[in-house]
């Protein structure tokens, strides 16, 4: 990108607060994990203030001065806590190396429209920050998880061999338990019986339903897609509840089938209000014209709509397969113990023996579940390609 | 066209799959239902795998103990009782036969007289506190502690967690009153026999609550049995409660700096229940299992995978070493004479008929 504004230096009286404001929410971080945040926060304001100040008045070379102070940090990381601390205090050397020449020299003004006010330029970086907190706000349950599950010890902790990056602290066995264990094995046969079967009715009675409620002669449709809908509105535990004493009556409490019902249930109203969105853009002349043409209401099903609103098919069947994948509250109602899921087994995991397994066991599925979208996307994408909708 | 055929095969395939493996209530399977965790895993060592392989029976582990009331109510009122036999605490127990949901025992018909001859119900004794309830092993409720947060002192009486000046840091206890209660009391003064009388009065209960008071924002509330356990190995809590056999896992087998504080520790029971309504043929099973499961032998071989003293008297001289570690069970007991110098036992009749009433108080006083 290139540069919109001409820079200049700015004054001491506006970097060094910055930079030493920024110095003090570092030092918060420092301070409490070493026990005192205010002592954290005061240190870290006057440190970084002053590095600043030293960095660009008295050294005055960008390059050795950035290094340096990386450098400097980097050790005295190491020398508090060992390797960890040092590349954590590494990452912060460089980001206040950077950052102290980002403000001093004016780069911050360059990518933005010459005409902006202070404040708006202001605004526009606190908008970029406020981004990259929620990320790390969504994504940091996820990512700590990861480590955790390879530590060698049964509890959910960072050990201190772990921290120190020490290899002894780090182990595969809770990965090792998961595919020999067959309590796991047996969970992850049950989940992948069940999900695929449940996809498959949530996605045919799904989209049925979507193609009749679209089509305008039928009475009723706002109120029988409103029921339709109405699994996904309703508390689970109520559904749950219901289908248990309505399962158990006849006959389908604790069967593999129960089970599979029960998710079709709650899968189809993805399958419909996907499907129902990809209907808006369908043209009913098309169909009009198979007709024409001698083709029946199913070789015309299959050979111009089917075509035509696959994505919402597919996306809704994605939909519904996570839906019975992650489902936990229906299945304790209505499976028995013969239908544990993986989910089921995870829940009573973490309820009588918080094992890291659990750990192992969500970091491959969150390492499927990218897998997965990204295919789908891959194959979108593809999709589109072919048709000659995207021009990419 | 291409992807519509794939689709259709893939669609037939899914079937076909679905359908093979679909499953009924096959004849020769019984549900289990226990706690999971290292105590399932005991009982599948030292009864499951035995049995299974005596009988060619399948047993299915459910791990649906800790809400086994609820769901035994639900499937009684359903009239689809999917249980064979159940794992339950001793309270629980009880509970379900006052409401006729677990089958009335006769313990000299129904399970294995000792191989001296005793019969069954002298080799239970004072364990069979309910005539649904076949005691299984006995537990404790005690404490255990970070052996590098407690200094030079290492604490020697219940009394510790009270103490946040000798030993600062946060303890963990249970988020219910019983147990606490009684502990609060006995650390307030109250003689350890009128810990009963005093806590059936209301100022009785509040004296209780105001020594918990004391703690109260040093104190972890834990509801599994894990918690204490994880916290401990974290360094999060410097003491906690938990049940004695996850303290001995966390001890010697996941080799944490922690140690027992047997004191004042709570005995309490766990065993099996039959739930009513079962049909003749599982019913038969059922009680062929318990036969089994409950004799003297299989009793104390559980004690090789997990720290809880077998219930019959005949087993305790039976018990051996540990399955994996191969060190001595014995002393691990919580029924040891070493570790039960000062012990209470779970008052089943006193907690039945106050439990719901201190329960909302101490909740009441919990949010505070």
């Amino acid at each position: 990108m290139a540069a919109l504004t001409p820079i200049s230096r700015t004054p001491v009286s506006f970097y060094v607060p910055v930079v030493a404001a920024a110095g003090a929410v570092a030092g918060l971080l420092v301070g409490t994990a070493q026990g005192s945040s205010l002592i954290g926060i005061i240190s870290g304001a006057i440190l970084l203030g002053a590095i600043a100040f030293l960095l660009t008045q008295i050294i005055k070379a960008e390059a050795p001065g950035r290094w340096a102070l990386t450098a400097l940090f980097a050790v005295a990381g190491f020398l508090m806590g060992g390797l960890a601390a040092g590349i954590i205090g590494l990452l912060f050397g460089w980001f206040f190396g950077w950052f102290t020449f980002w403000l001093f020299e004016g780069r911050y003004r360059a990518y933005v429209a010459p005409y902006l006010t202070p404040g708006q330029v202001l605004w526009h970086y606190t908008f970029r920050v406020i981004c990259g907190a929620i990320l790390v706000f969504l994504i940091t349950p996820i990512l700590v998880v990861m480590p955790l599950s390879f530590n060698a010890e049964d509890f959910f902790t960072f050990t201190p061999e772990m921290l120190r990056f020490d290899p002894a602290g780090y182990s595969l066995k809770h990965y090792e338990d998961f595919f020999t264990n067959s309590d796991w094995q047996g969970a992850l046969a049950n989940s992948v019986r069940i999900a695929p079967m449940a996809t498959l009715l949530s996605v045919s009675f799904g989209t049925l339903a979507a193609i009749g409620l679209s089509q305008p002669h039928v009475p009723f449709r706002r109120a029988i897609m409103a029921i339709l809908i109405s699994p996904m509105i309703v508390p689970l535990i109520i559904s749950a509840a219901g289908m248990y004493f309505f399962y158990s009556r006849i006959g389908l409490q604790g069967t593999y089938m129960g089970v599979v019902l029960a998710h079709a249930a709650l899968g189809i109203p993805f399958v419909i209000i996907t499907v129902t969105a990809t209907l808006v853009g369908f043209d009913n002349s098309l169909t009009r014209a198979a007709a024409n043409m001698g083709a029946g209401p199913v070789t015309t099903f299959f050979r111009v709509q089917m075509p035509l609103i696959l994505p919402g098919v597919i996306s809704g069947g994605l939909f519904a397969f996570i839906t019975s994948f992650d489902e936990v509250v229906v299945v304790l109602f209505v499976g028995s113990a013969g239908q544990k899921t993986l989910p089921w087994q995870m829940f009573t995991g973490l309820r009588e023996q918080i094992s890291p397994t659990i750990l192992a066991v969500a970091t491959i599925l969150v390492i499927v579940s990218i897998a997965l979208l990204t295919v789908v996307e891959l194959l979108r994408r593809r999709s589109e390609r072919l048709r000659g909708m995207s021009p990419a | 066209m291409k992807l519509t055929k794939t689709l259709l095969a893939s669609t037939a395939l899914t079937v076909a799959a679905g359908m093979a493996t679909a499953d009924g209530h096959m004849a020769n399977e019984m549900t289990i239902v226990s706690w999971g965790g290292a105590y399932s895993n005991s009982q599948q060592q030292a009864y499951h795998n035995p049995y299974m392989e005596k009988t060619g029976i399948n047993i299915i582990n459910d791990e649906s103990s800790a809400e086994a009331v609820a769901k035994l109510r639900a499937m009684n009122e359903a009239g689809n009782v999917t249980w064979d036999v159940v794992d339950v605490v001793a309270a629980d127990a009880i509970r379900l036969c006052d409401e006729g949901l677990a089958m009335e025992i006769d313990p000299d018909e129904h399970l294995a007289a000792a191989p001296d001859g005793t019969s069954a119900e002298d080799d239970f004794g004072d364990l069979l506190v309910s005539d649904c309830f076949i005691p299984q092993i006995v537990y404790s409720t005690t404490f255990g502690y970070r052996t590098d947060m407690v200094g030079d002192t290492p604490p020697t009486s219940v009394c510790a967690i009270f103490d946040t000046d000798a030993y600062p840091g946060k303890r963990s206890l249970e988020k219910r009153p019983i147990n606490n209660m009684e502990w609060a009391l006995l650390c307030d003064g109250v003689a350890k026999d009128d810990v009963y009388d005093v806590l059936e009065t209301d100022e009785g209960q509040q004296q209780a609550l105001d020594k918990l008071a004391t703690i109260k924002d040093d104190v972890i509330w834990w509801s599994a049995g894990a918690d204490t356990p994880q916290l401990l190995a974290d360094g999060e809590v410097v003491m906690g409660s938990t049940y004695n056999g996850r303290l001995f896992s966390v001890i010697e087998e996941q080799n944490q700096p922690v140690a027992m504080l047997w004191d004042a520790q709570v005995f309490d029971l766990d065993g099996w229940i039959i739930p009513t309504g079962l049909s003749e043929e599982r019913l038969a099973r059922a009680l062929d299992y318990i036969y089994f499961a409950t004799d003297t032998q299989r009793l104390a071989d559980q004690a090789k995978y997990i720290s809880y003293g077998p219930a019959r008297a005949s087993s305790a001289p039976l018990v051996s070493t540990h399955a994996d570690l191969g060190i001595d069970m014995a002393p691990h007991m919580p029924t040891d004479p070493n570790n039960a110098q000062n012990t209470f036992l779970y008052n089943y009749e006193f907690w039945a008929d106050y439990r719901d009433d201190i329960d909302a108080k101490f909740q009441a006083w919990l949010a505070q």
